[in-house]
This record gives C-alpha cells, sequence and structure tokens, in this order.
C-alpha cells in the first residue's frame, strides 16, 4: 500500500476531490497547512505598513490506495490540481506498513 | 451639552418650577409642559443608553485591531473601566465636574447627595432630573477613560489600567467637565464675544481621552516586535477585521445618542444634529479610505474604520452650532487627518494598535477649531449666530477655540503623565517582556480568548 500526500492550493480542493471520487477514490483526509516553497510568499499591508506573508495557506491531502493504483491517483490530482503558474504544490509517495480499520480491526487491503 | 447649567436661569428656569410638581397629581391632567418635560428626559435616557452601547464598539473595534492571545485582556479592560467609571464617577466624578463653589473643581454632591432624583428640573440644568443628567454624564465619562484602552493595548498591567481608569473618571475627566459644561473655567475667558463652545465634547471627551491615551502609548513604550532593527515601523496585524468594522458600526449608531442626546431636550435640534452626525461619518470614511488609498495603493479597511470615527470625533463639537456641509467638510478634513496622523505617530515610535491617539486625540482637536471656522447657527453655548471665522464672525471664536483646546490638552498631558509616571515607578505599568510575547491572556487572567473544543 502507498500514501499519497499533496500539498495543493485551497481553492483546487473541490476539484482534487471530485476527481478522485470519480476515479473510484472512496475516502481522503485533509488539513488546513501552511507553508511556503519556491514560491517565497507574498506581501499584504495592515495600516499602510507592508509586511511579508512567507507561510502561504495551503491544503495537505493524504490518501492511502493499494500499490497498483498509485500512479493513476498522482497522475489524477496532477491534472487536477495544475495551474501552472507558481505555487502549485507538490506530491509524495511513500510506502505504508499496515492498514487497519478501527470499527473492525480489518488489515490489510480490505482495509483501506 | 447645549445648554449650560447656569444658562437655565432665565426661561428654562421658569419652565421648570412650572412644571415641577408631579404630573400624577394633577386633576385636570397633564399639561402640554408636563409632557415636554418628560419627554426630554425620556430622549436624553435613551440617549445615554446609546451612548452606554458604545462600550460595546470600543469593545470590538480594539479586539479586532490586536492579536488572539490578548483578547480576553482587552475585553477585561473595557469591561473594567466601565465598572470601576460608573462607580468612580458616582462617588466623586460627577460631585467634582457639576458641584459648586468655584472655577477649577467641584465640591459637593458626592454620591448624589443633596439631589433630588425624581422631581423635573431638579438637575438645574432644563426639565431633566438629577437622574436623567447624572445617568447620560456618567457615560459620557466612561466614554472617555476606555479610549485609552486601545493606545494602550497588548502591554499594559491590568492592574495598572484599573489605577488608571478610577483616577481619569473619579478627578481628570470630571475637572474637565467642570471647566467647560460644568460652567467653571470658560465662563472666565471670552474674547469679544466669543465663549468656549462644544456641544457634545469634541474636546471634553474626545481629547480628554486622547491625550490620556498618548501619554499611556509614550509612558508604556512600542509592543515587542512593532519596531524593526533598521527602526521602521512593522505591522502587527489584527486578529479581527470583522470585530473591528462591526464596533465601528455600533460606535456610529451610539454617536446618534451621544451628540443628539447632548441637545439635553427633545426638541427639533435632534434631528439636525443627527443628520450633522450621520454626514460627518461618513465624508470621514470616504476621505481617509481616499488619503490611504493614494498613499500606499490599497484601500485599507482598519483605516476606513478609523476615519467613519475620525469624522464622527470632529463632528461632536460642532454638531450643533454647523450646517450640513460645514459638517461633511470638517468630517472630510478629520479622515484626511487620521490617515497622516496615524502614519505620523507610528513614525516618532509612539505605538497606538488602534489609532486612538489619531481619531480622539488629534481629531477631536480639530473637531473643536472647525467650530471657529464653521460655525453658522448659536448652539446655546456660543450665544449668537454665524460665529465662525467663513461666515463673517471673525477671528475671536477660533482664537478662544484655540486657548481651550491647549489649556484642556496641557492639563491631561501633565496629570496622566505624573500619573503614569508615579505607576511606571511604583506598581510597574508594563508586563513583563516574557508575558508580552505569551501574551496577557492565560499570563494575567489565566484564560484564551478562543479555547479549543477538543485539543487542549
Amino acid at each position: 500500500m502507498k500514501m499519497i500526500t499533496a500539498i495543493i492550493k485551497p481553492f483546487k480542493l473541490d476539484d482534487v476531490k471530485e476527481a478522485l471520487r470519480s476515479a473510484g477514490i472512496q475516502g481522503m483526509t485533509v488539513s488546513e497547512v501552511r507553508g511556503f516553497g519556491r514560491q517565497g510568499g507574498h506581501t499584504e499591508t495592515y495600516r499602510g505598513a507592508e509586511y511579508q506573508i512567507e507561510f502561504v495557506p495551503k491544503v495537505r491531502l493524504e490518501v492511502v490506495v493499494a500499490d497498483g493504483d498509485a500512479d493513476r491517483v498522482v497522475d489524477t490530482i496532477v491534472s487536477a490540481a495544475q495551474t501552472g503558474k507558481i505555487g502549485d504544490g507538490k506530491i509524495w509517495v511513500s510506502g505504508v506498513d499496515r492498514i487497519i480499520r478501527i470499527r473492525t480491526a480489518e488489515e490489510g487491503p480490505e482495509a483501506v | 451639552m447645549r445648554r449650560k447649567w447656569w444658562a437655565a436661569a432665565t426661561g428654562a428656569a421658569a419652565l421648570t418650577f412650572l412644571t415641577a410638581t408631579p404630573v400624577l397629581a394633577q386633576d385636570e391632567g397633564p399639561t402640554g409642559g408636563d409632557v415636554q418635560a418628560v419627554l426630554d428626559n425620556i430622549w436624553v435616557l435613551v440617549a445615554g443608553c446609546l451612548v452606554f452601547f458604545m462600550q460595546a464598539g470600543f469593545a470590538l473595534v480594539e479586539a479586532g485591531l490586536t492579536r488572539a492571545k490578548n483578547v480576553v485582556n482587552i475585553m477585561a479592560k473595557n469591561l473594567a473601566d466601565t465598572l470601576i467609571g460608573i462607580i468612580a464617577f458616582l462617588a466623586v466624578g460627577y460631585a467634582v465636574a457639576f458641584g459648586g463653589s468655584n472655577w477649577f473643581i467641584g465640591t459637593d454632591g458626592f454620591f448624589l447627595s443633596g439631589m433630588n432624583p425624581f422631581e423635573i428640573g431638579s438637575s438645574g440644568v432644563l426639565n431633566l432630573t438629577s437622574s436623567t443628567f447624572f445617568f447620560f454624564q456618567v457615560v459620557f465619562a466612561a466614554t472617555a477613560v476606555t479610549i485609552a484602552s486601545g493606545a494602550m493595548a497588548e502591554r499594559t498591567k491590568f492592574t495598572s489600567y484599573l489605577v488608571f481608569s478610577a483616577v481619569m473618571t473619579a478627578l481628570i475627566y470630571p475637572i474637565i467637565v467642570h471647566w467647560t459644561w460644568g460652567g467653571g473655567l470658560i465662563k472666565r475667558i471670552d474674547i469679544g464675544d466669543a465663549v468656549y463652545s462644544d456641544f457634545a465634547g469634541s474636546g471634553v471627551v474626545h481629547m480628554t481621552g486622547g491625550v490620556a491615551a498618548l501619554m499611556g502609548a509614550i509612558a508604556l513604550g512600542p509592543r515587542i516586535g512593532k519596531y524593526g532593527p533598521d527602526g521602521k515601523p512593522r505591522a502587527i496585524p489584527g486578529h479581527n477585521i470583522p470585530f473591528a468594522i462591526l464596533g465601528v458600526f455600533i460606535l456610529w449608531l451610539g454617536w446618534f445618542g451621544f451628540n443628539p442626546g447632548s441637545e439635553l431636550a427633545a426638541d427639533t435640534i435632534v434631528m439636525w444634529v443627527a443628520v450633522n452626525t450621520l454626514v460627518a461619518g461618513a465624508a470621514g470614511g470616504i476621505f481617509a479610505t481616499a488619503a490611504v488609498w493614494i498613499k500606499t495603493g490599497k484601500p485599507d479597511l482598519a483605516m476606513s474604520g478609523n476615519g467613519v470615527l475620525a469624522g464622527l470625533v470632529g463632528i461632536t463639537a460642532g454638531c450643533g452650532a454647523m450646517n450640513q456641509l460645514g459638517a461633511v467638510i470638517t468630517g472630510a478634513i478629520a479622515g484626511v487627518i487620521v490617515v497622516f496622523a496615524v502614519f505620523g505617530f507610528d513614525r516618532i515610535k509612539v505605538d497606538d494598535p488602534v489609532g486612538a491617539v489619531s481619531v480622539h486625540g488629534v481629531c477631536g482637536a480639530w473637531g473643536v477649531l472647525a467650530v471657529g471656522l464653521f460655525a453658522r447657527y448659536d448652539d446655546a453655548f456660543l450665544g449668537r449666530e454665524k460665529a465662525g471665522l467663513f461666515y463673517g464672525g471673525g477671528i475671536d471664536q477660533l482664537v478662544v477655540q484655540v486657548l481651550m483646546v491647549v489649556i484642556i490638552a496641557a492639563f491631561v498631558a501633565v496629570t496622566t503623565g505624573i500619573l503614569f509616571f508615579v505607576m511606571k515607578k511604583t506598581i510597574g505599568l508594563r508586563v513583563s517582556a516574557e508575558e508580552e510575547r505569551e501574551g496577557l491572556d492565560v499570563l494575567e487572567h489565566g484564560l484564551t480568548g478562543y479555547a479549543a473544543d477538543a485539543v487542549k
């Protein structure tokens, strides 16, 4: 099993969620996060004084899938979240040792 | 206040005497005068309620423009200065403001002693009972003291602020009231026909609060992080802009009690004053927005809010003497002034998180001066029509207004300056650096403003 973690633009969450649903993904977890990459940040002004927002609001999306589905899911996220402008985010894929459904204590692919 | 209490002598006193008998005791039913007398009292009471609600506006503006880690503290200060202000003004302040004896300070009527709270006209001011008049005055005192809270936000020791609140509402503000609306000092200052005019208190209330706020901000020094290593001011954004703007609207609503209520009677001048108040606030908001937009390239919303308040503070003195054109011009100029004042105080390292010194202090002074320029009608203080420079009244009124600005500002600066200095040397004025970084809420009050439901 693989865990796919994607950092995306907040306003792209709806598109990504719908694309993943259409691709047959049944569940996911999201959190509101802040960070910066090459985009850096942006400036805001308050009472006439400019200040730097370095940690830009993003959404982190996590989904665990069977090994064979990982590439397809990554492609789906990329095409749904892409705007082509700086700050679109990142995706990384990592291995998952165990997965357990708490309600039934099932393990393995059935628990995904 | 429109009517000087000592000026109640002729017509007003006669009316007071005629209506002094209780309404219900008359067999033939209430006369027109009786009805008017009760209406006067009811209106001033309702206006006082609106002024009281301004406390909510101040609390929200200040909370919105400061950080979440200090929101309990700012709310606590706003509640505490109301509580202390009410009791201190009852015990001492009202007597100091309106007691008789000499031009400097009133010395009788502590705890409202010797007053007949039920009788029409018993306050000595038109038809108002002493209860009505006290109610209206005490909510003004609470307004004057709470102005400083915003300028001193995010770094003041809670106990020190309590002491300041008590001294301000028991002595400093009431002395200014005694000199002006109480009929003290200003009776001795006249140039030609000109006597100081300040209908609802641009100078008496707002500049007094604003100068105290300035001295507080200076005595405290800027918040940690307000100035970078290069000495340049840095933005410390407020945590809740919706609070701040809701607060502005609440204050604006309250001002329809503050200014029109200061007529101290239910007559047709009340609505005139309300319109002046309305248009001056709008003009202030527009011109402040324009000024900050041109200067920085962005229509800064917090500054627009300050602009509305600046316009309202500006018209507070002249709302009974000006026509609507005068009110719009006064408000508009206040809106421009407040933007440059905020930037100016930032530059000279006076850290005022909410702009209280600029809004109330600077625009309060402007409002007083504006009477000398734009006074068209007799507001009962002026004693003559067309007193303003631009209406052919000559320079006298302006000179008197300037003189009183200097006197009030100097007195408040010296007294609050001494008070803050003494507190700094004794009980301490500012929290520790550690407490300031962590936020005052937890370390000073043991409470957070926004407690989490699950993650604790």
